[in-house]
Order: structure tokens, then C-alpha cells, then sequence
């Protein structure tokens, strides 16, 4: 979480209204926030820190908004959990279209997006957008399976990206922060009705002359909220109870169909 | 109005999903069967996962089969005894195809097995149905005489632990009804399908049950194959989706109350040549999805299967 610091009192003001996106207030704040904010050379937060996946959820957007000490770049990554992921390869089996090919990768993150105040490749270098995996393309994404010559390596690798991207899930464009005179900037980071649930990370990196001068991380909590979340929790942790409810509620429901419309 | 389904990970529009129960619905109801062939494929093609849309298909089917088997009950039209027989034959066959599917699905098979399954067994059951259909309607200036029942011995009748049945009026070895009553479970499992449309003319043909009885009878089975198929999916592989068999069942209960108005309309071989048709035309679809270049060639998976 954010470090206790002079001006965080007025952050916490502006997150509880940046979702609201008042630009004119921003702009009022930006002042403020300018004068306060010495010795951070970038502060950056979140609209909001928790994204509820309601029942009636399809995606949402959170805005990010931040200060630098002066001019620079900012690029914005965001991270979703890292989890196991199998790409699967099919060929032609007997004239079917068959999966032949698994690849393990241990670690994907489930979600990956950027933002940059100018196209990427003009504000760092290649070596550093790979050191700071800054980009889909400067994703670490190993397969486990050894056996793999270097070619299908980066056959699978470009399929886990391209099936993630189809998915919107790892943002093949990338977004724009834009900046409110010198110092204050501001992006829309959008998750779609899809994004992965678990913690995420927000990372906020001011680029000077190439090199990344200060970097901030905050964390955005991606959660079920509410009645899908109860169902979800019953199905995981208590998967009989969820079956035994589930065969009830159908006979109930059929029963009563089925007296309903009787007489009809 | 988009709804967010927990299981599935998705959001569908609750209208849609409603309307396609209700058009399933409406058909099982013209037709009689329980439309379970035509809602996983339906299921499939909006994006739901093939896993879950099989698991909640099979919840969905227990409220269909339930409100079903009621006015067959009324009428007295269930064979309790045989039932119960076929039942147990029913849960062996569907924890035997739970555990099939789980394989499949850790295998990375189970797509291709789903849709196999149906292009054979839809293939076979609709093709021989449009035939016998529309040689019915050709020969419709003959008298309405029920198509000819023979009761042939086969080696299946000389089947050891004979079984009396009264109610259908049979003396037959207990390993047939379990039998078809596996067969029917596994599909159930693999499938998502209540299997009518394998039971009912393996009933006919293979057991000679009186005609009255079978629809009856395999409805009051298939309440207990679909609830075992549903608590075992939960259990096991977690691809029951809640929110979405309410949204099903909803649309398909007011949708088989019209079909079965309209149903009753239309002559019987008609009515069979009409839903022969649309399984084949579902047998080819899916054929068609199997043979066909697909989009891409890698597919994703995440978390651990």
C-alpha cells in the first residue's frame, strides 16, 4: 500500500473523486498536489483499489492519476496474478482437427496491459523495456518443457499472447496517460467483464532520458462481490453442498412448473 | 441486460440466454424430447466452456425431467420397478462418465470427444429417423397403424437374473434395463443430454416395453442420472454454473408450454421429420466444426486443470 507521506491526505481526496473524473478539480488539486509532493519524484494512485465483480458486472474502468516532479514520461503497467497456464496445439488427426501439443508455462500473468504518455519506443530503449518487461512483447513467458527447440519456444509464446489478446485480456495497444500541463497526469485503465480475479499490480514508472528515474507500485484487488461470489465460494469449497443445493433448487423448480401450468 | 456468470467467468445477456431456453424449450415441448442435444451446442457457440456448459446442462435437465415426468405420472404412465432398475444402471454409467470426462478434460481432449459423440450419436439417431419419418409420410394414405412391434428373441432375452416387471408386462433378464440405463448415464455425463432419444427406441426395440410406458419411465430415470451427473460435475470437475441453469430453465419452462400446445397440432410424422432434421442439421454442424480449419490452432487453458 501507499507509505504514509506528506500530502497523502489530499491523495485520498483525490482517489475518492477521481472516479467521479472531475478534470476541473484535478486541475485545482494539480496545484496543490505540486507544491506538497517534494520528495517523491512520482505519486501516483487509483480511483479505486477494489474492482467488484458484481452479478451484473461487464467490465469497468479505473482511473489512475499521479504527479511527477517535473517533465518525463510515465508509463503505466498493470499486472494481474501470475498463474499457470497450457497451450494446446492442434493438427490434423484422420482429417480432425485434433490438440496434439501441450506446452506448461508456471507463470502467466493472467492479465497484462500498458500505458505511456508517448509511443513507447520513442521515450526508452529495447534493453530497457526488456529489463523493466515493459510491453507484451518484453513479457518473460518461459514453457517448462525443456525439449522445446527455440522455434516452437516462440511458437507457443506468441500463442499464449495472441490467445490472451483475443481473450482482451492482455492489451495489445497501448493506452495513453495523458498529462494536465507539466506534472499532473492521468489514465483510464479498462478491465473488461472477463478480467482475471486475484491481486493485481499497478506500476507507475517515470522515464527520463531513457532511464527509469522513480517508480511507484500500487496494489488493485480484483474480487467477486456479492451473489456470484457466494456461488463461486460454495462451488470451490464446499463442491457438494453447491451439487446438492443445485439438484434441489432444479427439482423444486421443475415440480413447480410442472404444478403451475396443470390446469393451463 | 447482461448477467455475470460465476462459474463460466462470463457475462451473457440474460435476454439471449432466456430466449435460447425458451426456444428449446418450445421444441422439446413440440416434440417431446428434452432438447439437451440442442442447448449444449447452443451453449457452446455463445462461448460458455464446453465443460460447463455439459455440468449445468445436466442441472438444468433435472427441473426439465422433473416437471416431465409429472404428467406421466398422473396418467400412471411410469414403470416404477424398471425405472429404478435403468436407475441404477444410470448412476454407475454417469460416475463412469464423470470420471471419463475428467480425463478427457486433464488430457486435453474433451472438446473433441463432446463433439464426436454428438456427430455420432445425433448423426446416427437423426438419419434414421428422417428415413423412417419420411417413409411414414409417404405411406400416409395407408391406415394409422402403429408401426409393427415385433417381438423377436435375440440372445440379449436370453440374458441371465430374469426380472419380472408387471406394469410393462415383462419377464426379462435385469441386466438390459441397466444396461441402457449405463449407456444413457454416460451420455449424460460426457454429453450433457438426457439421452431420450437413445433410451426410448433401446426401450422399444431392445426390452419391447408398451410404448405408453417409455417416455414415462425414461423421464423418471433421467431425474436421477441428470442429479447424479450434477452432483458429480460439482464434485469433481466444479462446472456446474448456477446462475446460468436458472436462466435456462426459466426460458425453457415457459417455452415447452407453448411447444407442447403447438406439438399437439402437428401429425406425428411430421413433427418426427422436423426434429430429425434439425438434429442432423446440429450432427452436421458440429461435423462440419471438426473438419474445418480452425481459427487458431493454439488454445489457452489457465490455472491448473
Amino acid at each position: 500500500m501507499r507509505v504514509p507521506r506528506l500530502g497523502a491526505g489530499r491523495l485520498w481526496v483525490a482517489r475518492g473523486l477521481g472516479g467521479v473524473a472531475g478534470l476541473a478539480l484535478a486541475g485545482v488539486l494539480a496545484v496543490t498536489l505540486a507544491t506538497t509532493v517534494w520528495a517523491q519524484q512520482l505519486v501516483a494512485d487509483l480511483s479505486s483499489h477494489l474492482i467488484a465483480i458484481t452479478t451484473g458486472f461487464t467490465g469497468t474502468e479505473v482511473v489512475l492519476f499521479g504527479t511527477t516532479d517535473g517533465a518525463g514520461d510515465v508509463a503505466i503497467v498493470v499486472t494481474g496474478p501470475k498463474m499457470p497456464a497450457l497451450v494446446r496445439r492442434k493438427e490434423r488427426v484422420l482429417g480432425m482437427w485434433m490438440n496434439t501439443r501441450t506446452v506448461h508455462f508456471s507463470q502467466a500473468p493472467s492479465f497484462y496491459s500498458v500505458a505511456t504518455s508517448r509511443p513507447l519506443d520513442q521515450i526508452v530503449s529495447r534493453t530497457l523495456l526488456e529489463r523493466q518487461q515493459i510491453g507484451v512483447p518484453q513479457l518473460t513467458l518461459a514453457p517448462q518443457d525443456s525439449a522445446l527447440d527455440s522455434r516452437e519456444q516462440a511458437e507457443f509464446r506468441e500463442a499464449l499472447i495472441r490467445n490472451k489478446q483475443r481473450a482482451g485480456v492482455y492489451t495489445p495497444t497501448t493506452g495513453t496517460v495523458s498529462f494536465l500541463g507539466d506534472r499532473l497526469f492521468r489514465t483510464n485503465l479498462y478491465f473488461p467483464a472477463n478480467v482475471p480475479t486475484g491481486l493485481y499490480n499497478v506500476e507507475a514508472l517515470l522515464i527520463r532520458n531513457g532511464e527509469v528515474v522513480s517508480a511507484q507500485t500500487t496494489p488493485l484487488v480484483v474480487s467477486k462481490i456479492g451473489f456470484s461470489a457466494e456461488v463461486y465460494d460454495m462451488a470451490r469449497h464446499r463442491p457438494i453442498t453447491y451439487g446438492v443445493l443445485a439438484v434441489l433448487g432444479a427439482v423444486a423448480a421443475g415440480w413447480t412448473a410442472g404444478a403451475a401450468f396443470r390446469r393451463v | 441486460m447482461q448477467v455475470y456468470l460465476p462459474i463460466a467467468e462470463m457475462s451473457v445477456n440474460a435476454l439471449l440466454v432466456l430466449g435460447m431456453g425458451g426456444l428449446v424449450g418450445f421444441l422439446s415441448g413440440m416434440f417431446g424430447v428434452g432438447g439437451g442435444f440442442l442447448m449444449t451446442p447452443l451453449l457452446i457457440f455463445i462461448g460458455v466452456p464446453p465443460a460447463v456448459a455439459v455440468g449445468t446442462q445436466a442441472n438444468q435437465l433435472v427441473a426439465a425431467s422433473v416437471s416431465g415426468v409429472l404428467a406421466h405420472w398422473r396418467r400412471g404412465n411410469v414403470d416404477v420397478k424398471l425405472g429404478v432398475v435403468m436407475l441404477i444402471g444410470g448412476v454407475i454409467g454417469t460416475a463412469l462418465g464423470v470420471w471419463i470426462f475428467g480425463v478427457l478434460q486433464r488430457l486435453g481432449q474433451i472438446d473433441i470427444a463432446i463433439s464426436l459423440s454428438y456427430v455420432f450419436f445425433l448423426g446416427t439417431i437423426g438419419g434414421m429417423m428422417m428415413l423412417e419419418s419420411a417413409r411414414a409420410i409417404i405411406r400416409r394414405r395407408a391406415p394409422t397403424a402403429k408401426r409393427g412391434k415385433l417381438h423377436r428373441h435375440i440372445w440379449l432375452h436370453g440374458l441371465p437374473f430374469k426380472m419380472r416387471f408387471h406394469r410393462s408386462k415383462l419377464y426379462i433378464s435385469a441386466l438390459l434395463p441397466a444396461g441402457i440405463g449405463v449407456v444413457g448415464g454416460i451420455l449424460v455425463a460426457i454429453m450433457g443430454i438426457g439421452g431420450g432419444f437413445l433410451l426410448v427406441p433401446a426401450m422399444i426395440y431392445l426390452l419391447n416395453m408398451p410404448a405408453g410406458l417409455v417416455a414415462g419411465t425414461s423421464l423418471f430415470q433421467i431425474i436421477f442420472t441428470t442429479a447424479a451427473a450434477t452432483l458429480l460435475q460439482a464434485a469433481t470437475n466444479h462446472t456446474v454454473d448456477a446462475m446460468l441453469a436458472l436462466l435456462l430453465l426459466v426460458g425453457g419452462v415457459i417455452g415447452a408450454q407453448f411447444g407442447t400446445r403447438i406439438g399437439s397440432r402437428i401429425p406425428g410424422e411430421q413433427a418426427r421429420l422436423m426434429l430429425a432434421t434439425i438434429v442432423v442439421a446440429v450432427a452436421l454442424k458440429l461435423a462440419w466444426d471438426l473438419f474445418a480449419p480452425p481459427l487458431d490452432v493454439h488454445s489457452l487453458t489457465m490455472g491448473v486443470v
